[in-house]
Formats: structure tokens, sequence, C-alpha cells
């Protein structure tokens, strides 16, 4: 059985947060699965409470945690890939 | 795992105007600090009676001045308080008299003592035992009777955050809260500082465009008087421990905050210990500062807290029931004393957000209907006013 390694928290997230440290290359399937089902191939490390994306993001995209927008991505990021400050900007400084 | 059964009811303490108790508390209230000691005094070892410590009541100015007698009202007519018996000194700036005044609009017995009309503190205490006495007597013969929770106003707080906080105490909370709401209560969400980067968030929840533009005014309000002390709030957020703990972005972390309480439309915004009379989800502007904001919640009309924390704290209420929820299972076991439900099991995997949700639910009304809380077993009976302008 797949460990159930991260958490969703609203069927239009496109991220997945870690509830333990993962590595590269794992599988691993959701502890909330009424909101994703799918297993993911993780591209990177993902430390316990870091965010990865459930789905292809594309450069400009929303990072959508809770149902909402908390920032933009700054490169085109691949399931799997590990979504933080080195791909992500805010969106509320973009605005001001 | 079948799903639990969500009550309908609770077992409460009905007023004569028409609100509810989820305790019967007979309330010591000072109306200055100089009575606060022996309000203390008056209300040592009599079952049923509790006593604030009231650090404030003279000396105050303008908006400042009306904001401390409000939350002092407010403690008195909350409908978990039976009947009052203010004790004053006799000179202070809130005046005992028109303070009880306030009370008695509920229909509530409330009885006065002036320390300087009643020749001490010692007369004041021994009188003040006596009459104390008597009105518990007449509050033990009150009885709960089955109310609706539609008749509830749960406060959320969180205090004491970790990284996980947002991860899985807060999600839970605010199912808990949706849960409430969907059944026809009313919750608050407070902490105004916490919504800094998510304020547009909560100003589209807003019902229309005044709650919205109300939302916004408050942030920009906390802002502003940081500012003013050289502060930039929203400059430094998040801050490098929060981004080693995963949060990317200011928006991500104060929607872990604020998602506490839950995703209702947001339908009003309070001032601090306002009456909380609209339906549904409301904000209060309070402070970050746990006690004070509590209080501020409580005056407003609140009778149960919800308390998520990330490294457990013991904070309470003088008259309402807190119920601190943890983050993460080493807080739980560490400040077991604490905390009443742990929420770490959704990052172990363990339960859902919507399991926990419904456990805190479950507790909810358990605590409605006389479960005592941690904080209430340790006697946390905290209470602290916001102020907003210096002592004159």
């Amino acid at each position: 059985m797949l460990d159930k390694a991260y958490i969703v928290h609203n069927i239009e997230d496109n991220v997945g947060i870690a509830i333990k440290d993962l590595n590269a290359d794992q599988l691993v399937s959701c502890a909330s699965a009424q909101f994703h089902e799918k297993t993911i191939r993780l591209k990177n490390d993902i430390p316990f409470g870091h965010k990865f994306a459930l789905s292809p993001i594309v450069l400009d995209d929303k990072i959508i945690r809770y149902g909402e927008c908390i920032g933009l991505a700054t490169a085109n990021i691949a399931a799997g890939e590990h979504v933080h400050v080195h791909n992500v900007k805010s969106a509320r400084c973009h605005e001001e | 795992m079948g799903r639990m059964r969500i009550e309908e009811e609770f077992m409460g303490y009905p007023r004569a105007d028409g609100t509810v108790g989820v305790r019967n508390h007979v309330l010591v209230l000072p109306s200055v600090i100089c009575s606060s000691h022996t309000s203390r005094r008056i209300a040592q070892g009599i079952k049923g009676a509790v006593a604030l410590y009231n650090e404030h009541g003279c000396g105050h100015i303008g908006k400042d001045y009306h904001r401390t007698l409000r939350t002092m009202i407010g403690m008195g007519t909350n409908p978990n308080v039976h009947s009052v018996l203010v004790v004053g000194l006799g000179c202070e700036q809130v005046i005992p008299y028109e303070l009880a005044d306030e009370i008695r609009k509920t229909g509530k017995r409330v009885e006065v003592l002036v320390m300087q009309d009643e020749h001490g503190v010692r007369n004041t205490i021994k009188k003040g035992r006596q009459v104390l006495r008597s009105l518990v007597e007449e509050a033990s013969k009150s009885e709960r009777i089955p109310i609706s929770v539609d008749r509830l106003i749960i406060g959320t707080e969180c205090g004491g955050s970790d990284a996980m906080s947002g991860v899985s105490a807060n999600p839970a909370m605010g199912k808990a809260v949706d849960l409430i709401v969907g059944k026809g209560g009313r919750a608050i969400l407070s902490e105004t500082p916490e919504f800094i980067g998510a304020e547009h968030v909560l100003a589209r929840r807003g019902a229309d465009v005044e709650v919205g533009s109300e939302t916004l005014r408050i942030v920009k309000a906390v802002e502003d008087l940081a500012k003013s002390a050289g502060e930039d709030i929203r400059g430094a957020q998040p801050s490098p421990g929060n981004m080693s703990g995963g949060l990317t972005t200011i928006e991500e972390k104060s929607l872990g905050c604020i998602h506490k309480g839950g995703t209702s439309a947001v339908n009003h915004v309070y001032d601090y210990a306002e009456s909380v009379r609209c339906a549904g989800l409301s904000i209060m502007d309070t402070t970050g500062d746990d006690i004070r904001s509590i209080s501020g919640m409580v005056a407003g009309g609140a009778q149960i807290i919800l308390f998520s924390t990330g490294r457990g704290t013991p904070a309470g209420c003088a008259i309402a029931p807190v119920i601190k929820i943890s983050s993460n299972t080493r807080a739980y076991l560490n400040m077991k004393d604490c905390i009443d439900i742990n929420a770490g099991t959704i990052i172990e995997g363990a339960e859902t957000t919507g399991m926990v949700g419904e456990r805190i639910y479950g507790l909810l009304v358990k605590a409605a209907s006389g479960r005592r809380t941690k904080a209430e077993i340790l006697g946390q009976n905290d209470f602290a006013i916001d102020r907003i302008l210096p002592t004159i």
C-alpha cells in the first residue's frame, strides 16, 4: 500500500502539502482522497510541510491552496515538482 | 469508520433576554482595578462564583473609555452569566451603578457594593460574600433545557501557531465552524493582524460591498498603527522560519490563519466587544493577543471559544469554555493538561480534516451542555481588555 504522504485542502487546489519528509522519485498518494485520488511521482525531495504541484502549472498560473490563490508561478512547474519561493511570487506584491 | 452524528441540540440555560447560556456563573465584576483584589477575595471559595481581575476603569479618554466600558458591560450581559455583583471603589471613572444599570437591561439580577460606602475592604468582603452566596443559591436553581445549536455564538482564536497550524488545526476548526454556521449558528473570526495579506480574500467573501470595504479598512488601520511605531508588518512576511516550514507567500500564511473561521460569507464587521447580533459568520476587529481577543468576543456575546495552537497554551476565559486544538501530536503530548483535541492526526494521515472537524463540533456541543474544557479544569479565569489609547 502506498504511503498517505500528502494532504490537499480543497478540490480546486493545484498543490499538495507533504505530511512527512518525502524523496525524489517517490510515488505518493493523498491522505484526503476526496480531493485528490491520483498518485504522484515526485520530481524533488519535498520536506515536511512543503508543497508540490499536483498537475503541470504554467508560468504566470495561479498557485491554488485552500481553494484560493496564494501566488503566481514564475516558471513552468511539472507535476510532482517542489513549489516554493524559487518558482512562486506573491500575487499581492504584484498587484501593489 | 462511520461518520459522527451531527448534533442538533445542546443543553443550555435560557435567559430573560432570549439569549442562552452554556454556563451559569455568578460574576463578581470590579468596576475598576482598585476593587479587583477585593472582588477576588469576595469570590474566593464560593463555588459557582467567579471574579474578573479588571486592570482598568480609571484614566480613560474618549473612544478608549467607551470601548472599556462596553467590554465590562459585555462580560456582565454574556448569557453564560446568571447574575452579577458589581464591586466599585467609589471615585472611579466607570460608575458602578451605571455599569449595573446597563447589565440589568438583560433582566439579570445585579447587586452593587461600593467600598467607600461600605467602610473599607473587610466590610465589603463580608457583605459581598453574603450577597454572593444568595446569588449563587438563586443561580443553582437554574435548569438546563434542550436548545437548538443555532443559538450558539462561537469565537475563533489561534495562538502559539506553528507551520502546521494552517495544515491541520485551523482547517479542521474551519470545518467545525462551517458546520455550526450551516446549522444557523453564529461564529466570529477575530485577530485583524492575521488577515494581512489575505484581506482581499476576506473582503471578497463579504456579504456586501460595505462588509468588504470595512474588512480592508480595519486591516489598513492595523498596518498604519504599526507603521506609526516604525514597524512594517507586511514587509517582513513570511518570516525566514515560516519559509523553511514551507510557507511561500504572505497570502498563504494569512489564509492558513483565517481558515479557522471556515468558508462562509462574512456578514458583518464588528468593533471590539460590540454585541454580535448578525447571523452566520462575522469578523470582530481584535488584536493578535489571545486573552484580549477572547475577552472582546466573549463581551460581544460568544458563549464558547475554539482555539488552535501549534505550541500549546493554557489560555482560558473567566466565563466561557475555551476548547484548545493542537496542530501536532508533539504539542498535544507536551501540553496535555491544556489541550482538548489533537488535530495532529491529520498530518499523520490517520484522520481527515473533515473527521477532526466533526470531532471538534462534537466536543463543542458537549462543552455547551456542560462538559468542562481543560482550561476550565485548570481554573484559567483569564480576562484582559484591549486598550486603544494611553491611560491619562
